[in-house]
């Protein structure tokens, strides 16, 4: 019995030490390329998840990652502000935000279906104010950081994939620590009793409303700095990729394939729809345009009606179920 | 200088009522679906761009005038909302809200996809141009008072068969208590299906609507798809009088807003008058105060 909790314990060391020496020992661009997206869509899609799991179905979150990648680039190039402070400001704007939608939304018990709706308003909003904006942001044609002509490190541009993979690895694993964090806190246990029945939560001591907000603010932070990092590794983005509502939709279908209520299923939904959209391209080059996105609604409707705690999390309760016998 | 101003004023607020009318008609699809099968349709303004494009294939493609096209239109888009309830809303009735939620924001990827797939990329209109209706300095075009019309008509015939038939009065007593409406001997699942390909009709005339003003390509759901959840929400779901006013609301803000700035800021204007309005009156401009 002991052996086997060890075991246990070790396995995550091992597997990261084995993903950390990974680029020293393969060091392929165009992999290394599909595992950093990878990374950096993992912690995006756990960010999601952070407040999903408790049944917050948020659809605003491709706001919050607009908010973090253009904050930061926009300050770069207008003001030529290091994103070493940039970053933490378009956290600080993201976390504002989260904090005036929420704030009211959770006071007033905007649930379910309204604060699903609240918050694509507010993806909506984040997208056509960065449309509307175009003279400052570039619209819908994207904006580029400029490349930097001093040093890389304060400008957190960096050319090798192999340190953009750690830094990925590093926050991917990050947001893991959060993700465990929460679930080990009695936050959980709030939220968890909140999600079942508000009224009784309420009536049990759990301050409904400021556990609410804890949670999104943490989750809205997460996500903007998952957009601040997908700016600076891809140094181009755009009002469809980092912003809106088809953002906020790809998120909640990643996580829900992977599994929303295991820590490991928002990354397990990344790999899933990132080697599908990339198998695709490859495999059926510019005829593949819009099948990716054609495989991911119907697999959407199917794991919902037949797998609705994801792959990694059904797999994971059978795992136990038959354990236990 | 006042005078010209005064002009276009009244031109962006006239402009801004005839849009009102198709929001309300999208709005009343959705609430009606909401209301009655307690169901959130997020793919409803895809489906909307199918039938756009069906209405593109049919005059463009087949030479059907327009007048015989809309009627093929309407039940085409009428037999997608069918579908929808049977293949993926059914499964789910027992499911979490969300999950039904987001099933139907599977259907949408899945028809914008498939839209991109099998339609391609391209802007395709009907190539049918109205003339526009000049009233002294201000311009209107045909297409919008057509709509407007149109809409306006929609509506009655939907009130009509709400109120004076039986399946309409059936209807709207399962919107009022789901469980006894079963005891009561009443087939729920027919009366759902009736209502999902009544939704699908309203958002099939929406097309054969937009599809006069608006280009017709895969992504044109989003333009209005998310306004019309906003005004839906605004009206307070499944209230179909505060659809209607929201629906109208909502056009003057963006009309009115266009006029000084750029459009995009109508639509800022109008996504924060909805989320101020949520923290005023959370259940809805006409609920109620509990």
């Amino acid at each position: 019995m002991t052996s086997s909790v060890t075991l246990h314990q070790l396995v995550p060391w091992i597997v990261g030490a084995a993903l950390i020496a990974l680029p020293f020992v393969y060091g392929d661009p165009y992999h290394l390329h599909i595992l950093i997206l990878i990374l950096i869509w993992s912690f995006a899609y756990t960010s999601w998840s952070m407040m999903g799991r408790f049944g917050l179905v948020s659809l605003g979150h491709g706001g919050f990652m607009g908010v973090g990648a253009y904050v930061t680039a926009l300050l770069w190039n207008h003001l030529g502000v290091s994103p070493w402070v940039g970053i933490p400001i378009a956290l600080v704007c993201a976390g504002a935000l989260a904090l005036v939608v929420a704030y009211p939304c959770f006071r007033f018990r905007i649930t379910g279906h309204y604060f699903a709706l609240v918050t694509l308003a507010l993806s909506g909003i984040v997208l056509q104010v960065i449309t509307a904006t175009r003279d400052w942001t570039g619209g819908s044609l994207g904006y580029t950081p400029s490349r930097t002509t001093g040093s890389h490190l304060a400008a957190l541009q960096f050319d090798d994939k192999t340190t953009w993979y750690l830094i990925a690895l590093g926050v991917w694993a990050g947001g893991l620590l959060i993700w465990r964090w929460v679930d080990r806190s009695m936050d959980r246990y709030a939220l968890e009793a909140i999600s079942e029945d508000e009224d009784a939560a309420a009536a049990a001591g759990v301050n409904v409303t400021f556990e609410k907000l804890k949670i999104t603010v943490i989750s809205a932070l997460m996500t903007a700095f998952a957009g601040a990092m997908y700016c600076q590794y891809q140094m181009f983005i755009s009002p469809d990729t980092v912003s809106g509502i088809a953002v906020s939709l790809q998120m909640v279908f990643a996580v829900v394939v992977g599994g929303i209520y295991v820590a490991m299923g928002p990354t397990v939904g990344a790999i899933i729809t990132i080697m599908l959209a990339e198998g695709l391209r490859v495999g059926f080059g510019t005829k593949a345009v819009g099948w990716d996105n054609l495989v991911y609604g119907v697999l959407l409707v199917v794991f919902i009606i037949f797998l609705p705690k994801g792959i990694l999390g059904s797999l994971l309760a059978r795992i136990r179920s038959s354990s236990k016998q | 200088m006042m005078e010209y101003f005064d002009i276009y004023l009244l031109e962006a607020m006239v402009n801004g009522l005839l849009l009102g009318g198709v929001l309300a008609l999208l709005a009343l699809g959705l609430n009606l679906i909401f209301g009655v099968i307690d169901v959130v349709w997020i793919c409803y303004a895809e489906l909307i761009m199918i039938g756009m494009y069906g209405m593109y294939y049919l005059v463009q493609y087949y030479g059907l005038p327009y007048y015989a096209a809309a009627p093929l239109t309407i039940l085409l888009v009428a037999f997608l909302g069918l579908m929808l309830h049977f293949l993926v809303i059914e499964p789910l009735l027992d499911a979490a809200p969300i999950n039904q939620l987001l099933a139907t924001g599977g259907v949408l990827f899945f028809l914008q996809s498939f839209a991109t797939v099998a339609f391609g990329i391209d802007f395709r209109n009907l190539g049918i141009r109205l003339p526009v209706l000049s009233i002294g300095d201000m311009y209107f075009s045909y297409s919008r008072l057509l709509a407007f019309v149109a809409a306006l008509a929609g509506m009655v015939v939907v009130y009509l068969f709400m109120t004076r038939t039986y399946m309409g009065t059936a209807i709207r007593a399962i919107s009022q208590d789901r469980q006894i409406m079963a005891l009561m001997g009443v087939d729920t699942r027919k009366l759902y299906l009736v209502t999902s390909a009544l939704g699908g009709g309203l958002a099939g005339l929406a097309a054969c609507l937009l599809v006069l003003q608006y280009d017709v390509h895969p992504f044109v759901g989003l333009s209005f798809g998310p306004i019309t959840f906003l005004i839906v929400v605004l009206g307070g779901l499944g209230n179909f009088v505060g659809g209607f006013v929201a629906a109208f609301l909502f056009a003057e803000i963006i009309s009115l807003g266009g006029l000084f700035s750029d459009l995009e800021w109508g639509y800022v204007l109008a996504f924060a008058f909805f989320i101020i309005m949520m923290f005023i009156r959370p259940a809805g401009l006409l609920a109620r105060r509990s």
